[in-house]
């Protein structure tokens, strides 16, 4: 029995998203196989991993990945030049959590002054988030998409409690939108649809299925992602082909196998050699199982998934 | 080539007996042709048909046990390519490499890893499943010398014994009698003599080759010399061409029943950077390892791997689920603390964890809810009022309690006044909605 590699061509293909401007802009998606499967089409762009950082001072991440940024997290501007210049960062995400109401309830006018400073600050491309409080982000998101005009951001997240002004405001400013739904592929589907019947480009879309931790519901991620990218490739389902995130380090530093100290469970080895990991380990799986964009805390973990992507593509 | 329900059909007696439990041979056959029913039901069916429909229905990937006694792994059953279609069977074994060219001290340090690595996790117990042994130096006599003190202080773990030389596999495999041991260095070159020692001595033979058509050509080649478990390495070492070649091995034998190509995969990973090491691992369990052979098993590692593992390796329909009880933790007296939570087993581990942690001795109700977390199950109906006032009612713990509260999950505080309509007598305190803040709510309470 001779062997013959059983190849797959598929009708659908991922759209290529750019993001930023002048020579510093990045390109992902664009692919027509499966995630690093490029024995049998294109894929043309390797997956981005953007630097998460915060209008206010990280106080809420634990110490292990506050630490690599202790120097420079008092301040927005110099934590995006430190990921930019220092880290090499090529995109960075910009969460504006000191705007919820229960924190320190920032105005849309000091997000907007916050997200200016920063543009001016980095050449590379900025991804600008809510607090994820679907009312204030509605506010806020359309005040920074037009402090951010023309800037080719990605504004997000878009909901389904909030699509309609987020999305009128990045279509407005000339950005991409994340679009988020809660770990369920019909959801994703819908809210994709719901927001180009407002006339939103399809190809200006990024899909947020909603990330978890290893540990903590990983399964259900990775298999929502794999059924989406199947669906985009396999269908030609238009309304599941832009490129999916993996919103990795805010769901990764906030359990237990990330902060729990050696000295209580011993055989879980050191917390900051685990948190890493943990980091890193489920960004890894979310690649494999589409996803093309991450955004993600730890230098090290970073730089690990790097490395990784240049071994697989 | 998989054979279709029709197909099967016309090689069975057609006489309808019913002997096999189904009602006809046509039904019978389309059991066999979606894997659900196995030949041997039939009592009447040919020779001919046999070796035809045998070969035809066995498992796509063949079924290997490595090792022996407690820690024995089970390899290969797998029959779908996307874990959302079916569950994966058999999780991928995790093997640390010890190379005959290290000192007596270094190889016992790994052993002593080995031997420490189990870890509980939502009540399973996951551990560093073998140790692959490497002749790293070429030598025989060094071989044979490692070989030694594995056996003699790591009997129990499934052990690979890898090397090209025959007399040095032959050697080491005796040392490993009985114990199903993977003999892995078969090639083009030496594969009558690996094929001789892995049969007499009853053990699996790794298969070694450049590129899926040399491996499919050697396995054939082996499995003529009468060895019939084998794992496979084509040879891919970079993550890109791992993921080239699992997933085309993986394709071959789920879609074609391409048997030359239907083994368990062994995937060499071993890197400098431990970190790196770690994420190609957690490629290989995601793209269709078998077994995975590192470098290093740090705890923090173990830790980050075991739990990929048994992430992609849960069946994607039926969450993980414990059983509806009442479970207590520590010794609970009459006056001590009734918690309720829903049977996720995730949520089950971390809040029985944590009221362990808080020291206080508790009772804590797990209601069934279809493997559900709290809010999840909330949110489809089932951890609702009248469900759990039913539970607490029907398990009867009121007698063995001098009080009548009932401790809800911060999470689901809205439910708190339908209960007590529900549960006269009873008393239902809102807990915090997150379990790290169990054991400060208990203590403070227990104060
Ligand atoms: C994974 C997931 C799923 C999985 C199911 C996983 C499972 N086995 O339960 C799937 C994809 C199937 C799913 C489905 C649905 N889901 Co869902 N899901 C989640 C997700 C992402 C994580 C849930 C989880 O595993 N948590 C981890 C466990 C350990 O948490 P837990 O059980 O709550 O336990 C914690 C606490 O409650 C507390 N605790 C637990 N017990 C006790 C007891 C006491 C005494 C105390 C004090 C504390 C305590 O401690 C634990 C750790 O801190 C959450 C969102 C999120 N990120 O939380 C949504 C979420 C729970 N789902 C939600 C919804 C609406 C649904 C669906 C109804 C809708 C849909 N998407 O189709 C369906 C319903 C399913 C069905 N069969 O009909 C909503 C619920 C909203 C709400 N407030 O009502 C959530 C919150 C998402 C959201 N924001 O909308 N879901
Ligand atoms: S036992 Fe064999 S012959 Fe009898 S019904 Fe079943 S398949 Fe047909």
């Amino acid at each position: 029995m001779a062997f013959t590699p059983t190849k797959e061509t598929y009708s659908g293909k991922v759209y290529p998203v750019t993001i930023g401007t002048g020579d510093k802009a990045v390109t992902f998606g664009g692919e027509n196989v499966l995630p690093f499967n490029s024995f049998e089409g294109a894929a043309p762009n390797a997956p981005v991993i953007a630097y998460e950082i915060q209008d206010v001072p990280p106080t809420d991440w634990p110490e292990n990945v506050q630490k690599p940024f202790a120097a420079v997290s008092d301040d927005p501007v110099k934590w995006a030049k430190y990921c930019q210049d220092e880290l090499k960062a090529k995109a960075i995400a910009l969460r504006l959590v000191g705007t919820h109401p229960d924190r320190e309830n920032r105005t849309p006018e000091e997000a907007s002054k916050t997200v200016k400073d920063v543009l001016a600050a980095i050449n590379i491309p900025l991804i600008i988030l809510g607090s994820n409080h679907a009312e204030k982000d509605s506010q806020v998101l359309i005040a920074v998409a037009e402090a951010a005009k023309d800037k080719n951001c990605i504004i997000g997240k878009a909901q389904e409690a909030n699509y309609k002004t987020i999305a009128a405001a990045a279509m407005a400013n000339n950005h991409k939108l994340i679009a988020m739904s809660e770990l369920d592929i019909n959801l994703s589907k819908q809210l994709n649809i719901l927001i180009t019947q407002m006339g939103f480009e399809k190809e200006r879309l990024i899909t947020d299925p909603m990330c978890s931790a290893l540990g903590y519901g990983l399964e259900y991620t990775y298999s929502v992602m794999e059924r989406i990218r199947l669906a985009a490739l396999t269908q030609n389902d238009m309304t599941m082909q832009p490129p999916m995130l993996g919103d990795v380090g805010m769901y990764v530093w906030k359990i237990k196998e990330t902060q729990a100290p050696e000295s209580d469970l011993p055989h879980w080895g050191p917390a900051e050699e685990r948190g890493i990991a943990w980091e890193a380990v489920t960004a890894t799986a979310l690649l494999i199982a589409g996803a093309e964009l991450l955004i993600m805390r730890h230098p090290k973990a970073v730089e690990a998934v790097e490395k990784t992507i240049e071994e697989l593509i | 080539m998989a054979l279709s329900g029709v197909e099967i059909f016309k090689m069975l007696p057609k006489t309808n007996c019913k002997k096999c439990g189904h009602p006809t041979c046509l039904a019978f056959a389309m059991k066999l042709a979606q894997r659900q029913a196995t030949l041997d039901s039939c009592p009447d069916v040919s020779e001919e048909a046999k070796k035809v429909l045998g070969e035809a229905s066995a498992p796509p990937v063949r079924p290997i046990t490595f090792g022996a006694g407690d820690l024995a792994v089970k390899m290969g059953e797998e029959t779908v390519l996307f874990r959302h279609d079916k569950k994966f069977v058999n999780p991928c074994a995790i093997a640390v490499e010890i190379k005959d060219t290290f000192s007596e001290a270094e190889a016992t340090k790994i052993i002593e890893q080995v031997l420490a690595s189990e870890i509980d996790r939502v009540g399973q117990k996951l551990r560093v499943d073998a140790i692959a042994l490497t002749n790293a130096s070429g030598d025989a006599g060094k071989f044979e010398a490692l070989a030694k003190i594995v056996a003699a202080k790591a009997s129990v773990v499934p052990t690979i014994i890898c090397t090209e030389n025959p007399q040095a596999a032959e050697a080491a495999a005796k040392l490993f009698a009985d114990k199903r041991a993977i003999i892995y260095g078969a090639n083009a070159s030496n594969a009558e003599a690996m094929a001789n020692i892995a049969k007499t001595n009853k053990m699996t033979l790794g298969v070694h080759a450049n590129g899926l058509e040399e491996l499919s050509a050697l396995t054939e080649k082996i499995k003529a010399l009468g060895v019939e478990d084998m794992v496979i390495d084509s040879g891919a070492r970079k993550a890109k061409d791992i993921i080239e070649h699992n997933t085309l091995i993986r394709r071959a034998a789920v879609k074609k029943n391409f048997k030359p190509l239907g083994y368990p995969v062994i995937n060499f990973m071993q890197r400098d950077d431990s970190l790196v090491e770690a994420l190609l691992a957690a490629v290989g369990i995601a793209k269709y390892s078998s077994i995975i052979v590192v470098n290093s098993v740090e705890k923090w590692k173990n830790l980050a791997l075991f739990t990929m593992r048994q992430n992609i390796y849960t069946d994607p329909q039926v969450p993980m689920q414990v059983e509806q009880k009442i479970y207590n933790i520590g010794e609970p007296k009459p006056e001590s603390p009734l918690m309720i939570t829903t049977n996720f087993s995730l949520t089950y581990f971390i809040v029985s964890g944590e009221i362990e942690n808080s020291k206080v001795a508790s009772r804590l109700a797990v209601m069934d809810s279809e493997g559900l977390s709290v809010l999840t199950a909330w949110a489809a109906g089932k951890f609702t009022a009248s469900k759990i006032a039913q539970f607490i009612t029907e398990s009867g713990i009121e007698k063995e309690m001098s009080h009548k509260e009932l401790i809800i999950p911060g999470y689901v505080a809205i439910l708190s006044g339908s209960i007590e309509d529900k549960l006269p007598g009873w008393k239902i305190t809102v807990g915090p909605r997150e379990a790290n803040a169990l054991p400060a709510f208990l203590k403070t309470r227990a104060a």
